[in-house]
């Protein structure tokens, strides 16, 4: 055997679950040969706080603010699928005024997640300036959470019915005080990255992952949306309203990293595009539904599903007819995107994984629960 | 004066004659002729099934079609169709679907839990349809430790979702490519989600071994 240390072997790595770029507590084992990754397994579960049980534990008001807590950086579209799926079990619809709202709302908060996803994953890559402008804009929407419920991260803004809340006294202009802020900052953005040679290089064709591959792997939200299906859960089923607003869903052919960061800096734009139109007319009127004061739905189950800024966000509520539900399941779209890491990370090299695991964008509190 | 007597005499009358017909037949079943209005109106606040409707259209005519020796049943609620499938057909129908109808996204698997029930757990795939815009569920009704075949070889994605269905539940699936917990550690005794671990169980040993304290309370 003329075996010597320099003969090449596999190597097999840890990343995580303790990584600046695992966007939490993500643990990747890689193997490797030489640079090349030739396989990964991810191990989740570090922040797995039990939310479905706790879930059978509460009554259906009771469980609302959880649901925050499981994709913290897109907290009001959590609330939002969570009780639009407890008013279908109720059979009673939120009132247009309310409906309105929670679409400016939810859609401040898209754009709020999309930029902490652009400013970690700009810095991923090795770009930190746009880290330091996105944190600036996202203040502005976090600052209007603030001003209409009094939390910033986890809002808690929705109730099952309607809002708690009415809004503040200059609550439309400062959501249109914000777009038109906003669109220049993202004009921005692009005009540091989109042409940038280094961002070009690390991100075209890195980690492509085709149409046949999404559908295969039930990856949804920007990652589809970039391999060319024009899917958006709020044109395909609209849901609080949606479909009396006009906007585009952007798409891209080729699936790989750099078209998703363009369908998501695209989806700001037609974010914007609603908050405006929704900001413009809010309709008057009662803020909450009629909603008993005890939840107590039929025995049934239903299952209620919206477009997070990650994908589907699906809720699937069984209810024995008491005060708690029977049994709660969450669709977290993270997990299952998180589950088409190895599919796109196979034979690319070992710097590319960081920028893959940043495209995914994962919030690791909502891939574990 | 002379039309108070007249409501007055058909009053007691008529309830005389009222009274003893339908008297008789309740009396061999039930005394008080109160009872009867009791349970109708207890039924409708609190039925302890889902009051589905049966769900019929092109759709289920296929499936039906595709599967006679094992008619699944169909149900709508709320808007919403499932199917109840015997535990051992949900593959093919997973597959028919996906290949003959155009389910081609699996949107989740999960379970959910009945512990007075002698098939004590309910399987529910939800599928999608990208070309019909339609979504519906496939559910399956499992005794406690029965395995069920898995139908990662027709969704990819069903890798992760069984897992975690197993290690919530302990739900086994058949030629499942790597069934291993996911969520939990792996040495962890119990799956959380079944209705008998309660809210405050947990694996002592586990926590004391790896974590060095007396409990994770």
């Amino acid at each position: 055997m003329a075996e010597t240390f320099l003969d090449s072997t596999e190597l097999v790595l840890n990343m995580g679950p303790q990584h600046p770029s695992t966007h939490g507590v993500l643990r990747v084992i890689v193997k490797l040969d030489g640079e090349k990754v030739t396989g990964t397994e991810c191990v989740i579960g570090y922040l797995h706080r039990g939310v479905e049980k706790i879930a059978e534990n509460r009554t259906y008001t009771m469980f609302a603010p959880y649901v925050d807590r499981m994709d913290y950086v897109a907290s009001v579209s959590n609330g939002l699928g969570y009780c639009l799926a407890v008013e279908k079990l109720l059979n009673v619809e939120a009132p247009p005024r309310a409906q309105a709202i929670r679409v400016i709302l939810t859609e401040l908060n898209r754009i709020a997640s999309h930029l902490l996803w652009l400013g970690t994953h700009a810095l991923d890559i090795g770009a930190q300036t746009p880290l330091f402008y996105c944190m600036r804009e996202r203040e502005y929407a976090l600052n209007i959470f603030e001003k209409y419920c009094g939390a910033r991260l986890t809002t808690h803004a929705f109730r099952i019915g309607g809002l708690q809340y009415e809004t503040y006294q200059g609550f439309e202009q400062e959501c249109l005080d914000f777009c038109k802020m906003l669109l220049p900052h993202v004009d921005d953005y692009e005009q540091l990255l989109s042409e940038n040679r280094i961002w070009k290089e690390r991100l075209i064709n890195v980690g492509v992952l085709n149409a046949e591959d999404c559908k295969a792997y039930g990856v949804t939200g920007p990652m589809l949306r970039a391999a060319g299906v024009k899917w958006d859960i709020r044109k395909a089923l609209p849901y609080s309203g949606y479909e009396k607003y006009d906007f585009e869903i952007p798409i891209r052919e080729n699936g790989d990293t750099y078209d998703r960061y363009i369908v998501r800096m695209q989806e700001m734009r037609q974010s914007v595009r609603i908050i405006e139109q929704a900001a413009a007319g809010i309709p008057t009127g009662p803020a909450m539904a009629k909603v008993p004061k005890v939840i107590k739905p039929p025995v049934g189950e239903v299952y209620v599903s919206i477009e997070a800024p990650k994908g589907e966000l699906g809720y699937y509520i069984v209810s024995d007819g008491s005060t708690q539900p029977w049994r709660i399941r969450v669709r977290p779209p993270s997990y299952i995107n998180l589950q088409a890491l190895d599919k796109m990370c196979r034979g690319s090299l070992v710097a590319d994984l960081v920028a893959i695991i940043g495209t995914i964008d994962i919030v690791l509190g909502e891939v574990d629960r | 004066m002379p039309e108070d007597p007249k409501p007055d005499a058909p009053q007691p009358e008529a309830p005389k004659p009222e009274t003893p017909k339908p008297a008789p037949p309740p009396a061999a079943a039930k005394p008080p002729a109160g009872a009867p209005p009791k349970p109708a109106a207890a039924a409708p606040k609190a039925p302890a099934v889902m009051a589905a409707t049966p769900w019929e259209d092109d759709l289920t005519k296929q499936l039906v079609d595709a599967f006679p020796s094992r008619i699944p049943e169909f149900f709508s609620y709320l808007g919403q169709n499932f199917l109840i499938s015997p535990p051992g057909s949900v593959p093919e129908i997973v597959d028919y679907l996906k290949r003959e109808c155009g389910f081609d996204y699996l949107v989740d698997i999960t379970a959910v839990h009945y512990p007075e029930r002698p098939e004590a757990f309910d399987v529910v795939y939800i599928l999608y349809s990208f070309s019909r815009n339609v979504r519906i569920r496939v559910k399956t009704r499992l005794m406690d430790g029965e395995p069920i075949e898995s139908i990662v070889w027709v969704h990819p994605t069903a890798n992760w979702l069984e897992r975690e269905v197993f290690d919530m539940f302990g739900i086994r699936f058949a030629n499942h490519p790597d069934l291993k917990r996911i969520l939990m550690p792996d040495e962890w005794e119990g799956h959380p989600l079944r209705k008998d671990y309660s809210i405050l169980k947990m694996d002592r040993r586990w926590v004391q071994e790896n974590l060095g304290i007396e409990s994770g309370q």
